[in-house]
């Protein structure tokens, strides 16, 4: 038979579809087509596979050769596929037995050596849902292609041994070849696991320590405001700290979008932590949302799902990427157009801005240092749109440290414990919210603040005072009731009562940006 | 003669032989124009065969086949028109088929032959 097949992976995004990988045997001038939209690295795929099947000692035929990745029509890319290449063209040369449904997924080296891929966990995963259970990947590949349940995972270091175990003659083959384990095999050599930083390195600062918690418990936006070195970007690095472990869905997903962002270093393990993202204020629309040309990749806001996404300096932003954000809010989705098709990442995370109150940074208490005019002020407060931050519930101006919070003996309270208290309110969260099909306050609906959770009257009487008078909008309303409701879960009451209220409504007008 | 070229030459008496065993009828061997040489001429049936020998005694440098690049095919069937022309005779269904003899020294050397290669 001249004709030889094998499968493997295509990713559009976080979405893996099984490819089938045909190669036949042409009785013709030696030649090299692969078919089926392969872009320029799948391409090169050829001299590759040639190389690496002759330094292995199992020479590809002397004659034409054609591969074929069927979907035809769905545009491939990337150096995935050359493991299936190389076997479907062994098989059709009757060089090795049929590997029946097996997925191969791989790079070759020009020596023959099985390299890694990004992206290895979603196409595990693909595989696994499409029936394809068995999948060979390289060996430094296997501890996140194992992550996934049901997979039937065999790692390879070289072609020679993969080719050996599927029946090619072992006289020729170079199986004495055992290459070095490089810096992506094995456990990594690299530094250890960095601490996160703690929440008893902040003096003072109770308000926004308190305001911290309760972003962390009701998953609530943040907004932090305040004067150059007041600690905005130490409170921020901080949120993810006291944000609870992920559970086994959430955690896969994390994980899948950051197997495609990076090869594996070290040894993989599922991301069990939220992550964090902090990009620059100069950076694009497409580095946040996710881009790029051809098959578009995830952006920061993809990185940072079921994380935090912290944008410092958040008025220098380009107005453009911070509306853009507006849409992952909602939905927690990015669904992104590009030439060669749509994907769509998840981008469900917590937002944490940062802003000073001015240009000059000292629009603060009194303000008598401040050197900007009004309309400077008005103008770069205005350049986080209202609907933007209309999602944010905290919005909270944090305060120069004053000489008797800094360097005080007493030590502050340190991440573990507050962690230990957000664990519980968000435990209680889910209980009430679950038959909503809610999982924290940040995400109910006014509807359903005031329809089924609504609070009698003289609990809200302050907010309603406040909507009477004008100070409140509608939607602010809602917010304080949210806030409300984490800090009735924070101490541990069913009920809030008129104490939450009060304070959620200190959280949500500290903020002079406040609309 | 020079090594490569009495190898070349063995080749080609391989490659005579081998198409006279198959059916074929030899037509005219190293027939030289100004454009190059045609290695042998011969009839397939109706059709006019064009082919060219490739002699290696190793695949150290690639397999014999690997030699006939899109260039050369180019100019044999350049020469196939050439060859028609001088004989007067109008074009007659052409092919150009090439030859590999791997002829390492130690024992039969091992002829592969690609019909009508494009």
């Amino acid at each position: 038979m001249a004709l030889g097949r094998t499968y493997s992976v295509a990713l559009v995004g976080l979405n893996g579809y099984i490819v089938e990988v045909e190669a036949d045997i042409g009785q013709t001038l030696p030649a090299f087509v692969i078919l089926g939209l392969p872009d320029a690295s799948l391409n090169e795929a050829k001299e590759r596979i040639r190389s690496a099947a002759q330094n292995s000692g199992i020479p590809l035929s002397r004659r034409k050769i054609t591969a074929n990745l069927i979907p035809a029509s769905l545009p491939k890319r990337g150096s995935g596929f050359d493991l299936a290449i190389a076997m479907a063209v062994l098989l059709a040369a009757n060089d090795i037995r049929a590997t029946g449904r097996t997925v191969f997924i791989a790079e070759l080296g020009l020596d023959g050596r099985l390299r890694p891929v990004r992206g290895i966990l979603p196409a595990v995963m693909a595989a696994v849902r499409a029936g394809y259970p068995e999948v060979v990947v390289a060996r430094a590949n296997v501890a996140e292609a194992e992550l996934v349940p049901g997979a039937q995972v065999r790692g390879y270091a070289t072609l020679a041994r993969l080719a050996f175990d599927c029946g090619a003659d072992p006289q020729d083959l170079a199986l004495d070849f055992e290459p070095e384990p490089d810096d992506t095999d094995g456990p990594g050599t690299g530094t250890g696991p960095v601490l996160p930083p703690d929440m008893c390195d902040v003096s003072g600062q109770a308000a926004a320590r308190r305001a911290l918690e309760v972003a962390a418990a009701g998953a609530h936006h943040l907004l932090l405001t305040g004067p150059p070195g007041a600690g905005k970007t130490m409170l921020a690095e901080r949120l993810p700290g006291l944000l609870p472990d992920l559970g086994d869905t959430e955690a896969m997903e994390v994980t899948a979008i950051h197997s495609l962002c990076s090869l594996p270093s070290g040894s993989v393990q599922l991301l069990r932590r939220p992550p964090y993202e902090n990009p620059h204020h100069t950076a694009t629309a497409v580095a946040i949302i996710g881009g790029g040309s051809g098959l578009p990749r995830p952006g920061a806001a993809s990185r940072a799902h079921r994380g935090v996404l912290f944008l410092d300096e958040a008025p220098e932003y380009d107005r453009g990427v911070l509306d853009a954000l507006r849409q992952p809010l909602e939905s927690g989705e990015l669904v992104i157009h590009r030439s060669a098709g749509s994907a769509a990442y998840p981008a469900r995370f917590q937002l944490v801005l940062a802003a000073n109150p001015c240009p000059c940074g000292k629009a603060t208490g009194k303000g008598v240092d401040c050197i900007c005019t009004p309309t400077m002020r008005r103008r770069y407060q205005a350049r986080m749109s209202g609907p933007l931050l209309d999602r944010v519930d905290i919005q909270l101006e944090v305060e120069r440290v004053s000489l008797a919070g800094f360097g005080q003996p007493a030590p502050e309270e340190g991440t573990a414990s507050i962690a230990e208290r957000v664990r519980a309110a968000r435990g209680r969260q889910l209980d009430r919210l679950l038959p909503f099909g809610m999982e924290t306050n940040a995400q109910v609906p006014g509807r359903l603040l005031r329809g089924a959770l609504r609070l009698d009257a003289p609990t809200t009487r302050i907010l309603d005072y406040a909507l009477e008078r004008g100070v409140l909008t509608a939607r602010g309303y809602d917010r304080v009731l949210r806030l409300a409701w984490t800090l009735a879960d924070l101490s541990r009451r069913d009920v809030p009562d008129g104490d939450d209220v009060g304070q959620a409504l200190g959280l949500r007008q500290a903020a002079a940006a406040s609309p | 003669m020079r090594a490569k070229d009495v190898l070349g030459r063995r080749g080609e008496e391989l490659a005579a032989g081998y198409l006279e065993s198959v059916g074929m009828r030899i037509v005219e061997r190293n027939w030289r124009c100004p454009e190059g040489e045609i290695d042998i001429v011969a009839l397939d049936g109706d059709a006019l065969v064009i082919a060219e020998v490739k002699t290696r005694k190793s695949l150290a440098y690639g397999h014999p086949f690997e030699a006939v690049g899109a260039d050369k095919l180019a100019r044999l069937h350049r020469l196939a028109s050439a060859w028609c022309r001088v004989q007067g005779l109008r074009m007659p269904p052409c092919r150009v088929d090439v030859i590999a003899v791997l002829d390492d020294g130690t024992g039969e050397p091992a002829v592969e032959h690609l019909r009508g290669v494009g």
